[in-house]
Formats: C-alpha cells, sequence, structure tokens
C-alpha cells in the first residue's frame, strides 16, 4: 500500500477539484477578455480600428501605439463591413473602448459618449483644414481629431476610353452612355459599388441639393435627385454596370482586374492601382445631375474620438494628443506610407511630396474644387434611411419621389430627437 | 377451501443496514454531484438568458435609444411601433416565405439522403460523414462563400461560369429583387449547411424501424421500394420527421447569418432577426423598439411552435405506430 493511499486526495476527490477549478475557471473567463493587456507602463487603454484594406496598416497603428510611453495602449482591429454597429454596442458596455475611430455624428455628443478634445486641438487648430474643424465642432467645442481625408471619385481606364471614343462624362447622362460604349463582352462598363450606396450623397450633391440645409431641416427631397435616381435606374437595369462583384467598391481589385473600365473608389486605392495600371488610370468627379447640378467629389476620412463614459479619459485624451497632434512624422506616415490620403494639418499635407505629383496630385485639385465634408449633423440613421432609398428605387422599381418623402419622414423624426 | 400460508416458510434476511451515515453521506454526496454538474450551466443560463429577457422586457416599456439603462417610461409605444412598422410586417412576410421553402426542402433533402445512405453496402461510413460535414461549417463562412465564390455577378463565379456553358449571360444573383435570385442562393447555402444533421437523425430513425415489418410486407405481397415506403417507412418516421419540422420551423425562424451576409443594405428578404438587430443593435439604437420587437417574436415562435406540436401530433409518435 503507497503512502498516498492514506491521503484524502483519491481519484475521486482529486476529479471533483479538476472539475470545480474548470467551472471556476470557465466562469471567470467569461467578459474576462477586455483585450486590455496588464502589466504595462501607466494605463491601459484600448483603441478600436475598422480594418483597413491597405497592406501594412495594422502593422503601422500597432507600432504607433508601442511607441506610446504614457499607457499601454491595445489594438482591436475589427473585420467585417459593420463596423458602425459593432463600435456602438461596444460603447453601451464596461469594456467599451477608451479610443475610437469614426466619423462626427451629433448623436454620439448628444448622447455624451464622447469627450471635448477643444484643449488638445485649439492651440493647432489653425494648421487643420478648417472644413475638418467645422465638421467637428458643436457649440464652439470640438469633439474629435480629424486623422486622414479620403477624398471618393470615379477612377477610368484611358486607354479603353480612347479605344471606344468615349470622352470623360460631365453628366450623369454622358456616365450612362459611357458605360453602354465601355461595355464589352468581358469588361463592363462602371462599378458604383455592389450596393450603390457610395454615391448616394454625391448623387444628391451633384442634383444641386444637400444632405441638410445649415439650420439642420432636410435638404435631399427634390426634383432633381428624384430625377437622378431614375436615371441611375435605367443605368442599374442597362447591363452596363458591373454587379456583385466579389470586393466592394474600397477595394480597388475590380477594376485593376480588368471587371470594370470606371470604378467609384477612393484615393486610397491608387497605390495599388498604380502598381497594377501604371500610368493608365484618370480620375473624375460625379458628374453632374440636371441642369442646375455641379460634379461633386466626397471627402471623407476618419477621426479620432476618446469614449467620455471610459475610466480613463485623461489619459486617452493624452494619448490622441501625442499620436494626432503631436507625432507629425506618424501622421504623414499613416497618409501617405500605405493608401493615399490627403493629411488634414496643413503643414503636413503642404510637405507630403507623394501627394504633390501625378495622379495623388490631381485627387487633392479635385478634393480642393468639388468635395462635400462630413456634415455632424447627418446622421447614420439618416444614411441608412437613405440607403433604404436607393436599395427601393434604384434596386427595386419603386416610384423615386414617394421613396424620398419617406426618407424625409424618418430623417425629420431623427432631426426632432437630436435639435428638438 | 385450501388458504396458503408463507407461516413457517424462512423468511428472506432482511438487508442488513449497517447505519445511516453512509447513506446520508452518499445522498449527500449525490447532491453536490448534482450542483457541481449542472450549478454552471444553471448558472449561464441564469445569467447569459434569464437576465437578458427580463431585461429585454423591461427596456421594451422603455425608450432606450443609444442607452440599456432608461428611465423614460413610456408604456406600450414600443410595442405599437413595432407592430405598426411595415419593415418588420414585411419580415414575417420574408420568413413565412422561407419557412415555406426550407422546411419541405431540407426535410425532403435530409430524407432522401438518409435512405440512399441507409441502402448502401460499401462506403456508408465515408457518405454519411461526407454529408454531415457540412454541419460543422460557420454559417457566416459559408454565405461568404456563396456571395463571393459559387453565386458572385461576374464572369468567373461559379454559377455564371456553369450557365456561361449554356450561353446565358452572367446574373447578378444578389444585387436586384426582381426577379428574386437570393432565395436561390439563401435557401441553397442552408440546405448544405443542416441536411448532413436532419439526415443522421433519419437514419438513426430508418435503423430502429424493425425488418419483421418489411418480411410482413413482402409475405403480404408487397412491393419493395414506392408501397413499403409509402406504407411502412414513412409512417414508423412519424415521430422523427415531427421533430425534424419542429426543429427546421424554429431554426428558420432564427435564420440570421445568411440573410445577414449576403443581402446587405437591401430592404427586402430581411427575416425578423435581421430586422430586429437593424432596429437595436444597427444605426437606429434603439433598443426599446427592438426588445418589444423581440418579445413579440418570442410570443410568436411560442404560440406557432405549440400550434404546430398540437397539429402534428409532437409526441403521439410512439401511439401511432
Amino acid at each position: 500500500m503507497s503512502a498516498l493511499s492514506n491521503s484524502n486526495w483519491d481519484r475521486r476527490n482529486v476529479l471533483r477539484a479538476a472539475m470545480g477549478l474548470a467551472a471556476a475557471g470557465g466562469l471567470t473567463a467569461c467578459g474576462g477578455n477586455t483585450g486590455r493587456s496588464s502589466g504595462g507602463s501607466g494605463d491601459a487603454l484600448v483603441q478600436y480600428f475598422h480594418a483597413y484594406g491597405e497592406a501594412g496598416t495594422e502593422q503601422a497603428i500597432k507600432k504607433y501605439a508601442k511607441a506610446y510611453k504614457g499607457a499601454n495602449v491595445t489594438t482591436q482591429w475589427i473585420t467585417g463591413s459593420n463596423f458602425e454597429q459593432k463600435l456602438f454596442a461596444a460603447l453601451l458596455t464596461k469594456n467599451a473602448p477608451d479610443v475610437f475611430e469614426f466619423h462626427p455624428q451629433i448623436q454620439l455628443i448628444k448622447s455624451g459618449q464622447v469627450a471635448d478634445l477643444s484643449d488638445i486641438i485649439n492651440p493647432v487648430k489653425d494648421d487643420f483644414n478648417q472644413a475638418d474643424i467645422t465638421s467637428h465642432t458643436v457649440d464652439g467645442k470640438i469633439y474629435g481629431v480629424r486623422m486622414i481625408d479620403d477624398p471618393q471619385f470615379f477612377f477610368y481606364r484611358p486607354s479603353l476610353f480612347a479605344k471606344a471614343k468615349v470622352e470623360v462624362p460631365t453628366t450623369l447622362e454622358e456616365l450612362i452612355e459611357a458605360a453602354a460604349k465601355l461595355k464589352t463582352g468581358k469588361i463592363k462598363g462602371a462599378y458604383l459599388g455592389n450596393d450603390l450606396t457610395p454615391i448616394q450623397n454625391n448623387l444628391i450633391w451633384s442634383a444641386g441639393a444637400d444632405t441638410l440645409t445649415a439650420d439642420n431641416k432636410p435638404a435631399f427631397n427634390t426634383d432633381e435627385v428624384a430625377a437622378g435616381l431614375k436615371q441611375l435606374r435605367t443605368l442599374f437595369t442597362s447591363g452596363n454596370l458591373l454587379l456583385g462583384a466579389p470586393t466592394d467598391w474600397w477595394d480597388p481589385s475590380a477594376f485593376t482586374q480588368g471587371l470594370t473600365a470606371i470604378q467609384w473608389c477612393g484615393m486610397w486605392a491608387m497605390p495599388a492601382m498604380i502598381e497594377a495600371l501604371g500610368d493608365d488610370i484618370g480620375i473624375f468627379p460625379f458628374p453632374k445631375v440636371g441642369s442646375a447640378g455641379r460634379q461633386s467629389v466626397t471627402n471623407g476620412g476618419w477621426s479620432m474620438f476618446v469614449n467620455a463614459k471610459g475610466k480613463n479619459v485623461e489619459a486617452a485624451k493624452e494619448y490622441v494628443k501625442w499620436l494626432w497632434i503631436d507625432q507629425k512624422q506618424y501622421q504623414e506616415d499613416w497618409a501617405t506610407s500605405y493608401g493615399f490620403h490627403i493629411p488634414p494639418r496643413t503643414s503636413i499635407a503642404q510637405s507630403a511630396t507623394k501627394l504633390k505629383t501625378g495622379l495623388p496630385a490631381e485627387g487633392v485639385k479635385l478634393f480642393n474644387e468639388f468635395g462635400h465634408f462630413d456634415n455632424i449633423g447627418w446622421t447614420q440613421a439618416m444614411i441608412a434611411s437613405v440607403n433604404d432609398v436607393m436599395a427601393n428605387s434604384v434596386r427595386k422599381d419603386d416610384d423615386p419621389k414617394a421613396q424620398l418623402d419617406a426618407c424625409e419622414k424618418k430623417v425629420d423624426t431623427e432631426l426632432k430627437k437630436l435639435f428638438g | 377451501m385450501s388458504t396458503t400460508t408463507t407461516r413457517g416458510v424462512a423468511q428472506p434476511a432482511p438487508a442488513k443496514v449497517s447505519n445511516d451515515r453512509p447513506r446520508r453521506a452518499l445522498r449527500a454526496s449525490s447532491t453536490f454531484n448534482f450542483w457541481l454538474f449542472t450549478g454552471p450551466f444553471l448558472i449561464g443560463l441564469i445569467v447569459f438568458v434569464f437576465v437578458p429577457i427580463g431585461w429585454s422586457i423591461y427596456l421594451s416599456f422603455f425608450e432606450a435609444r443609444f442607452t440599456v439603462t432608461p428611465s423614460d417610461f413610456v408604456g406600450f409605444e414600443n410595442y405599437k411601433q413595432v407592430l405598426t412598422d411595415v419593415d418588420f410586417l414585411n419580415s414575417l412576410v420574408t420568413f413565412t416565405v422561407f419557412a415555406a421553402f426550407i422546411v419541405p426542402a431540407t426535410w425532403a433533402l435530409s430524407l432522401g439522403l438518409a435512405l440512399l445512405v441507409n441502402r448502401l453496402r460499401f462506403m456508408r461510413a465515408f457518405f454519411r460523414s461526407v454529408f454531415f460535414l457540412p454541419t460543422a461549417v460557420s454559417y457566416v463562412a459559408a454565405s461568404l462563400i456563396w456571395k463571393m465564390s459559387i453565386f458572385n455577378g461576374v464572369r468567373f463565379g461559379l454559377a455564371n461560369t456553369v450557365i456561361g456553358w449554356f450561353g446565358v449571360d452572367n446574373i447578378a444573383w444578389l444585387a436586384s429583387p426582381d426577379p428574386p435570385w437570393y432565395w436561390l442562393v439563401i435557401v441553397t447555402v442552408r440546405l448544405w449547411l443542416q441536411s448532413g444533421f436532419y439526415m443522421i437523425l433519419f437514419i438513426a430513425a430508418l435503423q430502429n424501424i424493425p425488418r419483421e415489418l418489411y418480411e410482413a410486407a413482402s409475405i403480404d405481397g408487397a412491393k419493395p421500394g414506392w408501397q413499403t415506403f409509402r406504407y411502412i417507412t414513412l409512417p414508423q418516421l412519424r415521430a422523427t420527421s415531427t421533430a425534424v419540422i419542429l426543429l427546421l420551423l424554429v431554426a428558420a425562424y432564427q435564420a440570421f447569418d445568411e440573410f445577414f451576409n449576403l443581402l446587405s443594405k437591401a430592404t427586402w428578404g430581411q427575416p425578423p432577426l435581421v430586422e430586429l438587430y437593424k432596429m437595436a443593435l444597427g444605426e437606429n439604437q434603439n433598443y426599446g423598439a427592438g426588445s418589444a420587437g423581440a418579445v413579440v417574436l418570442t410570443m410568436l415562435i411560442c404560440v406557432v411552435t405549440l400550434l404546430q406540436g398540437k397539429i402534428m401530433g409532437f409526441g403521439r409518435g410512439e401511439e401511432g405506430k
């Protein structure tokens, strides 16, 4: 008989203890993985980024975070196409990020979810693109730091245009005609994204309307916008539009793989396009819709916000200041080393040599000439309402005016909740 | 009159009871083991099921936009909003169409596969595994494969390549509701994913049918094939069929992943869970209305399930034999 047999720890007890520990461990694990590493210097911060398509971006943002000595910053790189929804849901929980990128939207401010960053931006306010400052300001307070500006326009293949004897379109009618002439057995004429929503704001702007008026009233429900939607419907059903592409509009693959002669995309994709197609690339703004319209470019982009309900608001503000105000070399690296973006800091934009010549310089020119910036009052719920208009009146054959009327009611309800 | 008596007959000795302590210890030990095994799951059930359900019911009576700890009581306003919301009502129509396709199609396909695999003399385990394996694939992964590789709208998509051999032009399967090709994509992905599981249930049920029934039928002159299937196999599978249809119906109500991933930013083909997700967790972040919709949907599922059980005689399978 071994000495161990006298012990109370027989096999059954050991098994019970092990199972108890496993169960306790399992319960402890529930909700325990916050993504916050411990043991580093100072506070632990979590930042949320959506997954950028350009190679090296995830490594870059993690490299910047690692270089920061004031806190231990962990990056959550959110993949998938519903970053907004994941972010909104996370912001309601205890595991909400301390710092996150998003677009300026007033509901975040009204619900107290983002902190006032005026004190860190004001000293350098004049060095920012003033349109970016305006789009982040409510009642004199600035709520986010712009990281990058992302102009979006049409990319086209000049060689295919020459072959089909097509001029660069300046009106929506010309775009529809060009798509018909450019379509061959293997290449479609144009690609506006799989669900057509990326160009919905441009359709409004190019028709001479706007999303909201200056005093925050709906401004998109006009006869010209309805007529533009009808025209888009003819393009959608023509067979000349690329639909159901494996990659969506923000990825240049459909264009570089020769699936389409024209693609709506952003300036971030230029390096990949130039690498694939060399000089055979041109760009043009969204053409004007109707006689009173004007060509337009979307000036999208991403901004950094601090979670006002987080545990480390001051530490998070310090980090945002360090990275997006003080570290100009990282800001330029972020804007020009992966995809091409326009730095919102004037001093950095002026020194960014990669944006001085060729196609990137043309992009900057279109940005300055035709660009429309974010409207902080135009929220995600309103964007979703216009998504429905695109789905129902262009992809489905519903009456555009009736759809715009229904959308206006929804937007009006949102505006009343936000502005009273 | 004779009587029998056990008097004088040696009785078996009563079992020796040493003392009460071991039995009590055994009972205590059983109780401990019961809580050891069920406790963690019970806690999980309470924390992750009952508390959220209770919280959802609570939220459904409040104005809860961008918050899950609201203070503005609105009574049944959220229920009124949900029950008059065209999108939510349309989602119930979508579910009905989906269930009308998927429930009979999966039932028939899984039964057909079970019959085929059950008759195999060779490589039965191999084919059983082949048909069962898709069950292990995530709905999201399968949806993305269907969307990006098989049913994309370009010339090198698998489906477009095949129809191209017959001179048919490319189809954008998911772009438009007219014609509604998206149903083909959605139904096929779910058929692929779930038929294998139900096939296993049917195989188990088929193996439980007594061979004597077929022998007796054969002696009585029944022809093998359709006749024995119609009059012996199908009635013997009644209990399994009822359970399978019930599970399929509940699974149809829970449809989310493939619709969400295949039909982004569409206004058609949105089942109730996608609609509720958009309402509560999407751009609107309206947890009050979303919770009211969840309560309505839960009640609807309960009613439909009870009715279906009553109509199809769930649990009466044994009596039916």
